[in-house]
């Protein structure tokens, strides 16, 4: 199966890069952007089949590794 | 005494660290590649040098923090060994669950390089007992994710428990509450961003990094 992590920091902790992405699209005249975030994207391909055992898998790694989930959120895609 | 210095691919003050505590302490340093699975006999200081471990890659110090030595790190800091993270040490020891927070990148979005003037916040930690009641202190800093954070539950515990150790005088990269370095609930585990090992001898600007190196070795 090919599992999609998603990784942002939460909401209420400053992300810098998002602010200067802002900044920036707002200095190329887009000036209604606001609330930008950057975060990662990681995709794999995982054994089993089995979607809901996948899934739990992958939120163990999310737990483990692929995010801090002190200052991080994740979202997983799994099919 | 004898103090250990973990290397891990990519630390660049490892060397560093063997020397300032060498100088400061006469303590004999041993160098620990990060995936020997055992830690010398004996040891009364362990010390996580700076760096890029791993390139930074993932998160600072994610990596670092499952090499395979740092299961030994963790069980011999549970034993209660004094253990220093210093920079991207700080970093690893907060993805190895050691200390609470986690280091952001700076506000300013910049590696800002420094002397800088620290606040001893607590002075009654095994490793600013030698301070002596002095106020503050001078070291350097050198990092572009050296923003602590913690949330305000996490917070209110480590401020009312007196494991605040240092704080900046000037927040030079948005710290929560100016904080520059913490210790763990046991008082045996510090973490901090500024470099003691950048400080250790008049020559580099202040010597009062040397202080914190005799007083964890004083203490053991």
């Amino acid at each position: 199966m090919k599992a999609t992590v998603h990784v942002f920091l939460k909401p209420g902790v400053l992300d810098v890069q998002g602010k200067a992405v802002e900044n920036a699209l707002h200095g190329l005249g887009w000036a209604d952007v606001k609330d930008v975030r950057v975060g990662r994207v990681i995709t794999f391909d995982v054994g089993g089949t089995d979607k809901a055992a996948v899934e739990a898998e992958v939120k163990a790694m999310c737990d483990k590794l692929l995010a801090n989930t002190v200052i991080e959120s994740y979202r997983i895609e799994v099919g | 005494m004898k103090a250990a210095v973990i290397v891990f691919p990519g630390s660049n003050c490892d060397r560093d660290c063997a020397v300032a505590v060498e100088r400061s302490t006469g303590a004999k340093v041993e160098m620990v590649w990060h995936k020997d699975t055992a830690l010398p006999d004996g040891l009364d200081l362990i010390v996580l040098p700076g760096g890029f471990s791993y390139g930074d890659y993932l998160r600072c110090g994610a990596m670092a923090a499952l090499s395979p030595v740092m299961k030994e790190v963790i069980a011999a800091a549970n034993r209660g060994v004094a253990t220093v993270g210093i920079c991207n040490g700080f970093q690893i020891l907060c993805e190895a669950g050691l200390l609470p927070g986690a280091l952001l990148r700076n506000e300013g979005l910049k590696y800002v390089c420094k002397p800088i003037a620290l606040e001893v916040t607590n002075a009654q930690t095994r490793f600013t007992a030698g301070y002596q009641g002095r106020r503050e202190v001078m070291m350097t800093i050198g990092n572009g994710e050296g923003n602590f954070f913690a949330d305000a539950e996490t917070l209110a515990r480590i401020e009312g428990e007196g494991q605040v150790v240092f704080r900046y005088v000037e927040n030079p990269n948005g710290s929560v509450a100016d904080i520059a370095g913490i210790i763990n609930d046991g008082g045996n585990v510090l973490g901090m961003m500024p470099h003691p090992d950048r400080a250790f001898e008049a020559d580099l600007g202040s010597a009062d990094g040397a202080i914190l190196f005799q007083s964890a070795l004083a203490s053991a």
